[in-house]
């Protein structure tokens, strides 16, 4: 299934600099591993030592968190956006 | 709570506020009620920089009767290029007392109460509960989760802002009637693990246009005009100019708002976030 990934600024460092990817994948999880093929180093910042979604990091498909629904089990199909968003803290200093 | 000036006539609004406020009276969400509402509410604005200052800013503007500041920081050099309340000589000078000096000559009538200080465990029930709506305009974790908990623990709605390089999010979270901020992220990351403004850099105008939207949110929570952003994280990518959102929603099992908390009172904010005794990097 071929997925749009939109990359948050904060990780895109890890992907050239690409904002948005293209990525074939069935599930969540692969689309993950998917990108840490392409992009080695990005699955550790997306997924804690037991493989699971870090608990400051949302992965939506076309807006729903996978946390509330099949997380990176999520079946994905074609055209679904997913976006990848980590809480930021800045604003104030 | 009307700001000192608020007379009978004019529905409670004097000649001159009449006139300063005309345009909204002339907006059918807001009209004369609408005005009377902002002129009677309160809000807390959590950090003076750059996301408080367009919020404060615009919040008097607006003529919301009673602002609150609290921030423990100085104006430094370094934070003129976005933190737009603040000015050359202002620096070294408390950023309360910076900011309520112009909230001041904006708008006289209004009253503002500068706290200066850090928001922490032992102040933030009893400020929270003086005001109708806070504003997270902070630049550190350990804040915006004890913003978050104690507006849970107080049942004060409050409007999420924070900002990264080109990027940008912000939410209204109202406690009791969907998510809060732990169901969106539950825990915070270790600390170096995201870098902050200082260490990653923001671009001036991302967090003036969040903090605009955060007044925009408190004038509709005190009007209740329109539609707030509750349920649903505003995302904005200034690089690509371009807002997305997505839905958010209640976690039964959330820490603080969920369907057995184990939360139940104010705690250690540094040592959830990880920190020691000393604050993260600013932002």
């Amino acid at each position: 299934m071929n997925c749009k990934v939109r990359i948050p600024t904060p990780l895109r460092r890890l992907t050239g600099n690409a904002a948005e990817l293209s990525i074939e994948a069935a599930t969540v999880g692969d689309l993950v591993g998917a990108i840490e093929a392409r992009h080695p180093g990005f699955a550790s910042k997306i997924l804690d030592e037991k493989g699971q979604i870090r608990r400051f990091i949302n992965i939506y498909v076309n807006q729903e968190d996978v946390r509330f629904g099949g997380g990176l089990g999520t079946p994905l199909k074609d055209g679904d956006e997913v976006s990848i968003i980590p809480a930021i803290a800045g604003g104030a200093g | 709570m009307a700001g000192k000036g608020a007379v009978d006539g004019y529905g409670g609004l004097t000649p001159e506020q009449m006139r300063r406020y005309s345009r909204h009276m002339l907006l059918a969400e807001i009209g004369l009620s609408g005005q009377k509402k902002i002129a009677r509410g309160s809000a807390l604005v959590v950090g003076t920089g750059a996301l408080g200052s367009p919020a404060a800013y615009y919040l008097a503007a607006a003529g919301v009767g009673r602002l609150g500041l609290i921030d423990g920081d100085r104006v430094d050099l370094s934070n003129l290029g976005r933190q737009i309340l603040h000015a050359t000589p202002d620096i070294g000078r408390p950023k309360v007392e910076s900011a309520a000096e112009k909230l001041h000559r904006l708008n006289p009538g209004l009253e503002v109460a500068a706290h200066e200080g850090r928001l922490d465990s032992s102040n933030a029930l009893d400020l929270f509960r003086r005001y109708d709506v806070i504003v997270d305009a902070t630049d550190n974790f350990a804040t915006r989760y004890l913003i978050n908990d104690a507006c849970v623990l107080t049942g004060r709605p409050f409007v999420h802002g924070s900002v990264l390089r080109f990027d940008g999010q912000a939410s209204t979270f109202i406690p009791g009637s969907g998510p809060c901020y732990r169901c969106l992220y539950p825990d915070p990351p270790a600390p170096g693990t995201v870098p902050s403004c200082q260490e990653a850099g923001v671009l001036g105008p991302v967090p003036g246009i969040i903090g605009t939207i955060q007044a925009l949110e408190v004038l509709k929570l005190l009007t209740g005009a329109g539609r707030t952003l509750a349920g649903r994280l505003l995302l904005f990518d200034g690089l690509a100019l371009r807002f997305d959102e997505v839905r958010l929603r209640r976690d039964p099992g959330c820490a603080i708002c969920g369907d057995h908390p184990i939360i139940k009172g104010l705690i250690d904010y540094d040592e959830f976030c990880g920190l020691a005794a000393d604050r993260g990097p600013d932002a």
